[in-house]
């Protein structure tokens, strides 16, 4: 059984009283799909639909040839999570949608800071919050200097929150979040495995 | 050994391998190779010009719906594409298995803007089941199969292939193709034990139980294994507009319909139930009324084959996956029997109060002008209550759901969750192509019938047996009714100027008749139920008349208005 969220009848998933994408907390939604062109939108389409934003979003070829992964963050509730890796399972090519909360995960996210080289030699301060941080300089030229993090969330936007304070920062980028499950199903082999014993026997 | 053809002649072997035998279409450029390739399969391939491509598809959904067949729809790309759209969102939402072939610009002038050149895979993804861009005649007959297993499999849907204009004049070795698996796809989930368990267990513990009727029941070809369910649990059972047929509407235990505009009782009574069985049905929102006073005392019980509808909308307490044929029937096997006749009596106290307040005087006028109410059961009654019922949407729509009665599956022909004006004139005439040994009856008003008339001229040319009922009461009259009971009487753009539609009707060789009188009604009926051929049979139905009773929007089902200007509830 699931928990309502709704404070009305703490039984229906009706909304109407709130804005979803303010209430709830943060959910990491992992897809596996079969490569074919296409399902991005269809699977945005789920979101956009029930007035979910998208907070980061990472697509890639799994370790399963010819399955793609998505990793997709989002502010929620967890009915509301639900509904979405429902929704999105229901589209034909999707092979599997599960939510996660950030204690079953493994998460790391990458960032790439540009900061300039005059403010960066004036104030010594830069150097030292990148040095605490774990950033590592790539590049160095008279104009900017190009700083690169690994790392969870919170540390990366602390790094970055915190040289921008200085106005030292001229870009920013981050990835957005990739991560593992802890536990030890693979949920994923687990399903192509039943799959295939069902093809077999049909 | 592999034939060498063109991926349109590919086409035409696939659909024939599907079983196709009748097809909705209208050719242009972007497809003129497969309708050359159509000109060597007539024999085989039924194709029915319509006169509009909506028509096409709504043909097609008429078609599906009563055959349990799939639909299929022939059209060109750009204009003819988009306008196949309303009715692919139709039978989206009514899981209304459909395959609707689109042609589409070569694959070397995609995303140049060319000439009707629309990126109709993006543009349907989001209103179809499986939406797919063919583009070599090697992947015709693999996308054929692939659309027709997903488009009828499951809960059935819409599904789209768009196929480029060199795909179907490139050659190719063509060998049949058996889509019966795909591995991100699971049609037909097996039901778990344990889901049957809990739901015998509470079924046998309820006192006062009550079965909702939806269209997964015709869909799945359940409607013994509902018989039998209700009937070895005594349980009554309410019907969504999309289940009716799903249950004979003469059978005791059948307590008529629910939501907006269905009966007292069965709405009443979901608030009063102590364990709700919902078989095949989604929680519309025009069925539940307000969410938060929804059958809260009770405990429920869903089946579906589609896990995403579990907790939509409602919460509930047991969710039974899988195809409700198999569900129910495993169901049934555990239960105990039952006895619910205090229960059931329950029931009789809500329909006398709704006859004597709103059927009798809707069905049985002794003065005044013709109300839909008494055309559509009297239609109803001559055909012995075994005719297919095709509506329109609106006012038309709730009198001939409300008033006509059903003895045999899939004879029930609406647009139920899109509620698609426009729809009832095509796909009536899909139907009487679907089942060809029944009688069809259309019910449409005079708002809807011309955002279709062009369809006359497909009924015309095919001398098709559609037994159009048009109720004319000079309205939208479903906008007037809720302008009248909530903007304050202001009918605003609902009075509307008709056309005289005798002499439509002779324009297009179809055999009419106005009836103004109660006394010329039986008549009427009878001659248009014994001509030959298509008929149209007007009747001037009382203006502002309003469909009771009504749960207005937003309120709880059990406080359905009888009557306006009255806040009486029940």
């Amino acid at each position: 059984m699931i928990n309502s969220d709704c404070d009305k009848c703490g039984r229906c998933n009706n909304k109407s009283e709130k804005d979803v994408s303010t209430c709830g907390s943060l959910f990491t939604i992992q897809v596996y799909s079969e490569n074919t062109p296409g399902l991005l939108s269809q699977i945005s389409a789920v979101f956009t639909r029930r007035q979910v934003n998208i907070e980061t979003l990472n697509v890639c070829a799994s370790s399963t040839p010819g399955v793609h992964k998505y990793t997709i963050t989002c502010v929620c509730t967890e009915e509301m999570a639900k509904m979405l890796t429902k929704q999105m399972e229901k589209r034909i090519d999707v092979l599997q949608a599960t939510y996660y909360t950030d204690d079953q995960l493994f998460i790391l996210e990458a960032a790439l800071l540009k900061i300039s080289t005059p403010v960066l030699l004036e104030n010594p301060e830069i150097s030292k919050i990148a040095r605490i941080h774990g950033g590592s300089f790539v590049e160095v030229n008279p104009v900017y200097a190009t700083l690169e993090k690994t790392g969870r969330t919170e540390d990366v936007l602390s790094l970055y929150n915190k040289l921008n304070d200085l106005g030292a920062v001229l870009q920013f980028v981050r990835t957005g979040r990739i991560c593992i499950t802890k536990g030890t199903e693979e949920k994923l082999d687990n399903y192509l495995a039943k799959r295939e014993s069902e093809r077999i026997n049909k | 050994m592999a034939e060498n053809i063109t991926g349109a002649e590919a086409l035409m072997r696939s659909l024939e391998h599907e079983g196709v035998k009748t097809l909705f279409g209208y050719p242009g450029g972007s497809i003129m190779p497969v309708y050359d390739a159509l000109f060597d399969h007539k024999q085989t391939l039924n194709h029915i010009l319509v006169r509009h491509e909506q028509g096409a598809v709504h043909a097609a959904q008429g078609y599906a719906r009563v055959s349990g067949e799939v639909g299929c729809v022939l059209v060109t790309s750009g204009p003819g594409a988009t306008n196949t759209i309303t009715g692919i969102a139709d039978a989206m939402i009514d899981s209304t298995p459909l395959v609707v072939i689109c042609g589409q610009v070569g694959t070397s002038l995609l995303g140049t803007d060319a000439f009707q050149e629309v990126d109709l895979v993006n543009v349907t993804s989001p209103i179809t089941k499986w939406s797919y861009q063919i583009r070599r005649p090697e992947d015709v007959a693999w996308a054929v199969s692939r659309a027709f297993f997903i488009a009828k499999s499951g809960r059935p849907g819409p599904v789209v292939l768009d196929f480029a204009k060199n795909a179907q004049v490139a050659k190719v070795d063509y060998k049949t193709e058996n889509v019966d698996f795909i591995r991100s796809y699971t049609p037909d989930p097996h039901p778990t034990e344990e889901a049957i368990c809990q739901a015998v267990k509470l079924i046998n513990s309820a006192k006062r139980p009550f079965v909702l009727v939806g269209q997964g029941v015709e869909l799945g070809n359940a409607g013994n294994e509902l018989l039998q369910f209700i009937e070895k649990i005594n349980a009554p059972a309410g019907c969504t507009f999309l289940g009716m047929s799903a249950l004979s509407s003469d059978h005791p235990l059948n307590k008529g319909r629910l939501g907006m505009h269905g009966n007292l009782g069965p709405n009443v009574m979901t608030n009063k139930c102590d364990v709700l069985i919902a078989v095949g049905m989604r929680f519309d929102d025009r069925v539940t009324g307000n969410l938060q006073k929804y059958a809260r005392q009770a405990k429920i019980i869903h089946l579906d084959i589609d896990p995403s509808e579990f907790n939509k909308n409602v919460k509930v307490d047991v969710a039974v996956l899988g195809d409700c044929k198999k569900t129910l029937k495993l169901i049934t096997e555990q239960v105990s029997p039952a006895n619910h006749a205090d229960w059931i009596a329950g029931f009789e106290q809500y329909e006398k109060k709704e006859f004597d307040s709103v059927i009798d005087n809707a069905i049985n006028p002794k003065e005044g002008p013709l109300r839909m109410g008494e055309i559509v059961r009297k239609v109803s009654e001559a055909t012995k209550n075994s005719a297919i019922m095709v509506t329109d949407v609106g006012q038309n729509q709730m009198f001939a759901c409300r008033y006509f009665k059903f003895t045999k599956p899939r004879s029930v022909v609406t647009s139920g969750g899109c509620g698609t004006m426009g729809f009832g004139l095509p796909a009536a005439m899909g139907a009487a192509f679907g089942a060809s040994d029944r009688t069809v009856c259309l019910f449409v008003g005079d708002g809807g019938f011309q955002m279709t008339i062009q369809e006359l001229g497909t009924i015309m040319e095919h001398r098709i047996p559609v037994k159009i009922v048009l109720m004319n009461n000079n309205y939208l009259g479903n906008v007037r009714q809720w302008q009248e009971m909530f903007f304050n009487h202001r009918y605003s753009f609902t009075p509307m100027v008709n056309p005289d539609y005798e002499l439509i009707a002779k324009g297009y060789d179809i055999p009419c008749q106005t009836v103004t009188k109660r006394e010329d009604i039986d008549a009427a009926i009878n001659k248009m139920l014994t001509t030959d051929g298509p008929y149209l049979l007007q009747c001037a139905v009382m203006e502002e008349d309003n469909v009771f009773p009504m749960t207005p929007p937003g309120a709880n089902i059990d406080e359905m208005l009888l009557e306006f200007n009255n806040d009486k509830g029940c």
